[in-house]
């Protein structure tokens, strides 16, 4: 069978992320401790991350986007995930037509 | 019942709540895949092998985005590097497994696996590998089976943006974010990764702004250091 490209890249995603879930044990576990920063740093990835990938669509996108961000930050302060991005999905969808 | 049985069957019960919650998020990869442009195929081969979800999401978001292979490869890296302080604890928790039982169980360490088996462990709860299989298990065939339907699904939405779909993938991210917020220095590093974000999105154009961003953030968590007796899991 011949796998595409993507397919490919998905498998090297795949090697990677086991990496990451066996590396902290087999590489960490022999430190004593872990030295705070690094700590620090590697607890901040994700959210890093993430963030990273969604600000601009708060800034270059528009104003429907705009305001659906803003209104996904102060939901989810309340919400669950799942109803903030149900509520949020129609507001985009109405801000759309009506600007 | 044997003693493993039972370790099992009570593994299956635990899994229960996540499996209502992470259900959703299995169909919305599935069907946002195919609207990537990943056939049901890869997709259900992406949720069985890399088995993240936010990684997952962030993959598909820059296989639509034409992006060279090795950015989506890192980016992946990246959202997913925090299983090293998970494996890093965890590995403490599991460690009369034995080695391919250990092999095994961090393939299978998401982010509700790892959060409940360090729960169970704390309460003085056994923790043995057929309780976290029996955990494991209906979870991941879930979240493969799901890719799949998501996909096929997916797939027959010929115009995604007219029903707002698009906008979906970033608020879900949205939500992971806020998600995190009781995290040490969440806040200085979320503003941090924002604005250098949004700079690079300008001055330098995109991907670089994931790339950028991300080590803002990162940078910045760097410099405060934490406290001792922060929480690791929100």
């Amino acid at each position: 069978m011949v796998l595409s490209a993507t397919a490919w890249v998905i498998l090297a995603g795949a090697v990677a992320t086991y990496l990451t879930r066996v590396g902290g044990h087999a590489v960490l576990s022999r430190f004593e401790r872990i030295p705070p920063r690094v700590e620090a740093a590697l607890n901040a990835v994700p959210a890093a991350v993430l963030t990273a990938i969604v600000a601009p669509y708060a800034v270059f996108f528009g104003l429907a986007e705009a305001i659906t961000i803003a209104a996904a930050i102060v939901l989810a302060l309340r919400l669950p995930t799942l109803a903030m991005l149900g509520i949020c999905w129609a507001l985009v969808w109405l801000l759309r037509q009506a600007i | 019942m044997t003693a493993t049985q039972s370790d099992f069957w009570r593994g299956v019960r635990d899994a229960v709540p996540i499996m209502i919650a992470v259900a959703p998020f299995g169909l919305l990869f599935g069907a946002l895949a195919a609207e990537n442009g990943l056939t049901p195929f890869e997709a259900t081969l992406m949720s069985a092998t890399v088995y993240a979800g936010a990684s997952q999401m962030v993959g598909i978001e820059l296989f639509g985005a034409d992006i060279a292979p090795w950015i989506v490869v890192f980016s992946i890296l990246a959202v997913n590097f925090r299983h090293v302080l998970y494996s890093a604890t965890m590995g403490q928790t599991i460690g009369a497994y034995s080695r391919m039982q250990k092999a095994l169980a961090f393939a299978l360490m998401t982010d509700p696996q790892f959060a409940t088996t360090e729960q169970k462990a704390e309460k003085g709860i056994a923790t043995p590998f057929a309780w976290y299989l029996g955990l494991a298990l209906p979870v991941y065939a879930l979240w493969v089976a799901e890719a799949w339907l998501g996909a096929v699904f997916g797939s027959l939405i010929d115009d995604p943006a007219a029903y707002a779909i698009d906008f979906l993938l970033p608020l879900y991210f949205l939500g992971m974010v806020m998600g995190f917020r009781g995290r040490a220095n969440w806040l200085p590093v979320v503003a941090a990764s924002a604005v250098a974000s949004v700079a690079a999105y300008h001055f330098v154009g995109s991907p670089w702004h994931v790339s950028l961003g991300g080590l803002a953030g990162v940078a910045v968590a760097a410099i405060i250091g934490v406290r001792p007796g922060h929480k690791l899991v929100v």
